[in-house]
């Protein structure tokens, strides 16, 4: 669990970007956090592994103050993916996967087994092991940025915008896999997104942020679409229309992901010996 | 070579009859004249190259991270490089006399100002998301920097040090003035006897050796940063690799 009691954040300039901000994170779930840009979401999320610090209030994992823990001991414990991915350029698709088992010292093989495992957890084809991340597409890219952030098996995963840079095709497809990868890996995950859309199919509970860093609501999708807190709530869901719209398309995914899970049921026979299933 | 063909022959005969080869002179003053000569070149100028290095890479390390420096040092390196050789050498022999210090003093100065800036440049060059996913991954600062920050600067490195080592061929000749020149020396002894040959020689093994420095800089280059290359092969191979898509639509998608 991740807790934030009274955290503000204040930049040299005189930039608030976070204001008194509680908020419970809970453990083994999808958090996300959306608003408008420039509401603090970045900020929010990276005062979690200490890549900014709060100027008030305490940020706790586990009800241990991160500010307590060295920053480079805390981060290689928090799986942390971002827009560009931020790939390694010189670096190969398995050493970038490997990137924190090597900082932990890990033995080399061990650490590279581990991600040609992760590879195929996260939908990349082996073969791509050996190349370099310019020679990925972009969509690839983003898988790799996502297995790098699990490969040490961290508990907890910061998102930013992970899934913002590609199209919308390619998006829908990351983030089914994603939803279907934490079915399996029960992590922590807190989520930063600007779209709506995407916070209400990926999110447990969502917290929606207002610009200045002031938290508006914080809740299940449920709830958000049937009791949005107040008017700059309900107008960042795009109104009634908008609220019927997120509502139509909640319902769909539900219906598809009904249908997968069923259908991967009837392959689970097969898929055993798969490497998704393999080494876990 | 001593088979001259007629139309050579005729091409390198001089106004005044002296051809511009004489490839007797040249058997005669191999062993000692020439390739001591040439020796001494490498010497003068790679020993610079060195030093710059050992000593740029630091100060640009330290330039890239206390920007507030690199203002300063910037200005002091540009001045040193705006001042004619020449007149280095002749203020520094006061001090290390006719010595090899003397040459490579001011090359390794000129050295530094076209390194320094481009380890600052190359270290630059690395995005701000790569730096801040290596934060957020756990690198302390000085892994962050062997492993992630110069590896990545380093083409940039490279293309700094490339220009430094031909301009440094180059400018070892201008010792000859004050007698230390290597191949530079070609060139006095020829002017001073007007006779063509020995200047050509050094003309000659100087641009050969610059441009075979050049190149094997540039497979050094090539064989330590293999990423640069895959970046250039990537429209060739896309498209190779079977994505686990569910939605075909999507690798489409994504390889387009
Ligand atoms: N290093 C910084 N120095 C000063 N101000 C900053 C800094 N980083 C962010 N800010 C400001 O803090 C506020 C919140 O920024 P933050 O990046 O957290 O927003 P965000 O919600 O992630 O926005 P976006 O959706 O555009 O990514 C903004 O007004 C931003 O300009
Ligand atoms: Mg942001």
């Amino acid at each position: 669990m991740i807790t934030f009691d009274g955290v503000t954040k204040r930049y040299p300039d005189g930039t608030v970007a976070v204001d008194g901000l509680d908020l419970e994170i809970q453990a083994g779930r999808i958090t996300v956090l959306v608003g408008p840009s420039g509401c603090g979401k970045t900020t929010t999320l990276r005062m979690i592994n200490r890549m900014v610090d709060a100027t008030d209030g305490t940020v706790a994992v586990d009800g241990k103050d991160v500010r307590d823990v060295d920053p480079p001991a805390l981060r290689r414990g928090i799986g942390y993916v971002i827009q560009q991915a931020g790939l390694f350029p010189h670096r190969t698709i398995v050493d970038n996967i490997a990137t924190v088992p090597y900082l932990l010292g890990w033995d080399k093989k061990k650490a590279r087994a581990e991600a040609h495992a992760l590879m195929a957890r996260v939908g990349l084809d082996p073969g791509l092991a050996k190349r370099f991340p310019a020679q990925l597409s972009g969509g690839q890219q983003q898988r790799v940025g996502v297995a790098r952030a699990l490969a040490a098996d961290p508990p907890i995963m910061l998102m930013d915008e992970p899934f913002s840079a590609v199209d919308p095709i390619v998006r829908a497809g990351l983030q089914d896999e994603f939803l279907r990868l934490q079915d399996e890996v029960e992590k922590t995950i807190v989520f930063v997104t600007h779209d709506i859309d995407e916070a209400v199919k990926l999110g447990h509970r969502i917290a929606v942020f207002q610009v200045g860093g002031r938290l508006a609501q914080y809740t299940t999708p449920d709830e958000l679409l049937s009791a949005p807190a107040d008017d700059f709530v309900s107008d960042f869901l795009g109104g009634d229309r908008g609220i019927r719209r997120l509502r139509f398309s909640q319902e769909l995914d539900a219906e598809q992901a009904a249908e997968t899970s069923r259908s991967r049921g009837d392959a689970l026979g097969q898929d055993a010996a798969g490497p998704a299933v393999a080494d876990r | 070579m001593t088979p001259v063909s007629p139309a050579l022959a005729a091409l390198a005969i001089g106004d005044d009859g002296e051809p511009l080869i004489r490839w007797d002179w040249i058997r005669r003053n191999l062993s000692d004249d020439i390739l001591s000569a040439l020796k001494e070149h490498l010497i003068l100028s790679f020993t610079p190259i060195l030093l710059g290095l050992v000593i740029a890479l630091p100060l640009g390390i330290a330039c890239a991270r206390w920007r507030r420096l690199y203002g300063p040092v910037l200005a002091v390196t540009s001045v040193l490089y705006a001042l004619p050789s020449i007149a280095l050498f002749v203020v520094l022999v006061a001090f290390s006399g006719l010595t090899y210090t003397t040459v490579v003093v001011p090359l390794t100065l000129y050295t530094l100002s076209v390194l320094v800036p481009s380890v600052v440049d190359g270290l630059g060059s690395v995005p701000a998301h790569v730096r801040q996913s290596a934060v957020a991954m756990g690198f302390g600062e000085l892994r962050r920097l062997v492993q992630v920050d110069l590896p990545i600067a380093l083409p940039v490195v490279m293309a700094g040090l490339r220009v430094a080592t031909v301009s440094n061929i180059s400018l070892v000749s201008v010792g000859a003035l004050i007698g230390i020149g290597g191949l530079g020396e070609l060139f006095t002894d020829g002017l001073r006897r007007d006779f063509p040959t020995p200047l050509v020689v050094g003309i000659v093994l100087i641009i050969t050796l610059a441009l075979l420095s050049d190149l094997i800089l540039l497979l050094i280059q090539r064989l330590l940063t293999p990423w640069e290359r895959a970046r250039a092969t990537r429209r060739k191979n896309r498209g190779q690799s079977r994505d686990r898509d569910r939605v075909p639509a999507a690798r489409e998608g994504e390889t387009a």
